[in-house]
């Protein structure tokens, strides 16, 4: 490993290439050279099968089950057995006067959640980089670190418990200024910052280390020579480390922005309380409680069909217009 | 060589150099200012851990009142007998262990069994795979889609609901594959081939002790995922004897259904007071296995998750 690390979530791209110049390389004789290693490498082929097979019957069966958003689904006909109804799971969905509640909450909620916490990572990192190698340092970053290790469960019964009005620290806080105690739970209006603060709690030590990876990849002529131009501080973080952990920053945003509509489940159905529903339903929770808890078998998959299109739309429109603006994106 | 450590040497001489030239006063002022910025930033991480273990330690009455913020008062471990003391909460840590350790051996072996085949140049067809597997990270079926294979497959409320439907991870397979790309040379290969080792030979004797770091690293990764997950358990398990401990602390923690027995109503008011030091106790408790290794492992974690976003 070296300094010219790049982060890369997804390298789809040199897999592509390769592909290219494989088929290329071996067109001539592509058949004889599938045989030649099957025959000399069968135990590779052996191993595959089982993990294979989870792909297929995990991941690509609940793909061609998802038919049954066209279907209305019988339980004793199966999937493919059942009666076709076309869109019209679709139709009612859409017609439902909570479709617009459910795609407001979902984007609201998501896009929040990317504003705030796209930015606040690299603040911390950059904050990290400027200062000494030292015990503060390291203290600040495993402390920063380790709340990613807690699950969710935990996080939010510590937001509960910390914010709750009768034991909370937070209110006797705010009760030191004579604000009166806050019900944050009961309160539709403060569901989103919950969620959202409590994300960035969760999640910015976690992140940053991403970042501060970039940032010592940075090659140290470059502040040398700016130093010696005389650049503080600040402007070299501007002119010579934003530059640096950019392209890691944009893959990491197309992610995000790519993600919007895959917003946690968990996190938003633990928060979820019957005061705060108008703002915490989102189109996760709908799915299951119309799924699940509701037995519409159809009706649900045909939501959940419509977000994880809408996703794969945006992940490539976002990929496209980063890749347009910067220069990167996930694949070529 | 560490990524950390080599960032680490970077800085230092970064700041052995800075020595060189006079800082400014600007330059220190902004030095003070990230100092506090970072102050601020460790202080809201640590004040919510530090305050639920504080309240762990204290004794109910003074947890209702609101006297503790940074040490227990009245010190108790009263809250600690009672958890640990729950049939349910036991039960729960001793199925979410089951799973922990079962879910990881199955995870990291098929993760190994399909990583080190798409690893190797002479696999036909692994662009193919790459791409599929890709390909199911930013499309799902959904939920319903997926509860249907597990319950054709009869595996509802099954313990093996919890470790089968989610075995591999396609992330991990990326860390695992990029790992055996780079460090397994193919002259490695060719000479384990003219000694007469087969490719399980091969991978079982040669590639799997060279890969011990990255096997720590997934491995890892698939331990806290399946202790920390609570969302396969909702969905597929009813029977509350196969519950994980989220699923327990879900109950207790955010639907305030207490784990034992409350009949006694002699001692409701202090059963009440001691629910909420309960709360604190149970966090604690579950969360410490996690934390305890996690100053440990965070610098591994931190080089895996790098080596599997190493381009090419």
């Amino acid at each position: 490993m070296s300094g010219t690390i790049e982060v890369n979530p997804a390298p789809p791209a040199p897999v592509v290439q390769q592909a290219v110049t494989s088929v290329r390389r071996r067109r001539p004789s592509r058949r004889t050279a599938a045989r030649r290693s099957f025959r000399r490498h069968w135990q590779l082929y052996l191993l595959i099968v089982l993990p294979l097979a989870y792909f297929v019957i995990f991941k690509y069966i609940p793909i061609s089950n998802a038919v049954i958003a066209f279907k209305d689904y019988s339980p004793v006909k199966g999937p493919w057995g059942s009666e076709w109804v076309g869109f019209k799971n679709f139709e009612l969905f859409f017609a439902n006067p909570v479709f617009w509640t459910l795609l407001k909450n979902t984007f609201g909620l998501a896009l929040y959640t990317v504003l705030a916490s796209f930015p606040i990572p690299i603040i911390l990192a950059l904050a990290l980089n400027e200062i000494r190698q030292g015990v503060f340092k390291k203290t600040v970053q495993l402390v920063t670190y380790a709340p990613y290790f807690i699950s969710t469960v935990v996080v939010v019964s510590m937001t509960l418990l910390v914010l709750s009005p009768r034991l909370g620290f937070v209110n006797d806080a705010i009760g030191l200024f004579g604000v009166p105690a806050i019900d944050f739970l009961g309160d539709p209006d403060y569901f989103r910052h919950i969620y959202v603060w409590s994300d960035v709690w969760q999640t910015t030590g976690y992140s940053a280390v991403i970042y501060l990876a970039a940032l010592a990849g940075i090659d140290p002529a470059l502040h040398e020579s700016a130093r010696i131009d005389g650049a503080s501080r600040l402007q070299r973080i501007w002119n010579v480390d934003l530059p640096g952990i950019m392209p890691t920053a944009v893959i990491i945003l197309v992610l995000g922005v790519g993600n919007i509509m895959s917003i946690g489940f968990e996190k938003v159905f633990l928060l979820q309380n019957p005061l705060n529903l108008a703002q915490s339903e989102i189109i996760a929770t709908y799915v299951y409680k119309t799924g699940l808890l509701n037995a519409d078998f159809s009706m649900a998959t045909a939501i959940g069909l419509f977000n994880s299109v809408v996703n794969l739309f945006l992940l490539v429109a976002v990929n496209f217009a980063a890749k347009r603006i910067t220069g990167n994106g996930l694949w070529s | 060589m560490s990524l950390t450590s080599q960032a680490s040497r970077r800085n230092r001489a970064n700041s052995s150099e800075r020595t060189t030239i006079e800082e400014t006063r600007t330059d220190k002022i902004f030095l003070i200012g990230v100092r506090v910025m970072l102050w601020i930033a460790l202080i809201a991480v640590a004040l919510p851990l530090i305050y639920i273990v504080a309240s762990s330690f204290s004794s109910a009455s003074a947890v209702s009142a609101g006297r503790v913020l940074l040490w227990p008062v009245e010190p108790s471990l009263r809250a600690y007998q009672e958890a640990l003391g729950d049939p349910a909460i036991v039960r729960g840590y001793v199925n979410s262990i089951i799973y922990a350790v079962g879910g990881t051996l199955i995870s990291v072996s098929l993760t190994i069994a399909i990583a080190y085949p798409l690893s190797r140049s002479t696999f036909f067809g692994r662009n193919v795979i790459m791409t599929g597997l890709i390909f199911t990270m930013l499309f799902s079926g959904g939920l319903i889609p997926t509860y249907l294979v597990v319950q054709d497959l009869h595996m509802l409320d099954t313990r093996w609901a919890m470790v089968i439907p989610s075995a591999i991870g396609v992330w991990q397979v990326i860390i695992a594959r990029t790992f055996f790309r780079s460090t397994i040379p193919d002259e490695l290969y060719e000479a384990a081939t003219l000694d007469g080792a087969s490719d399980l030979r091969f991978l079982w004797s040669v590639v799997l002790p060279l890969s011990k770091p990255v096997i720590a690293v997934i491995a890892l990764m698939y331990v806290i995922f399946q202790w920390n997950s609570y969302f396969d358990a909702l969905v597929y398990l009813k029977d509350p004897a196969l519950y994980p401990l989220q699923i327990v602390l879900r109950n207790v923690l955010i639907l305030n259904k207490s784990g034992a027995d409350a009949s006694d109503l002699a001692g409701k008011l202090e059963q009440q007071q001691l629910a909420a030091v309960l709360k604190y106790a149970l966090i604690v408790v579950s969360t410490l296995p996690v934390l305890v290794i996690y100053p440990f492992v965070a610098r591994h974690f931190t080089k895996g998750v790098m080596v599997g976003a190493v381009k090419g």
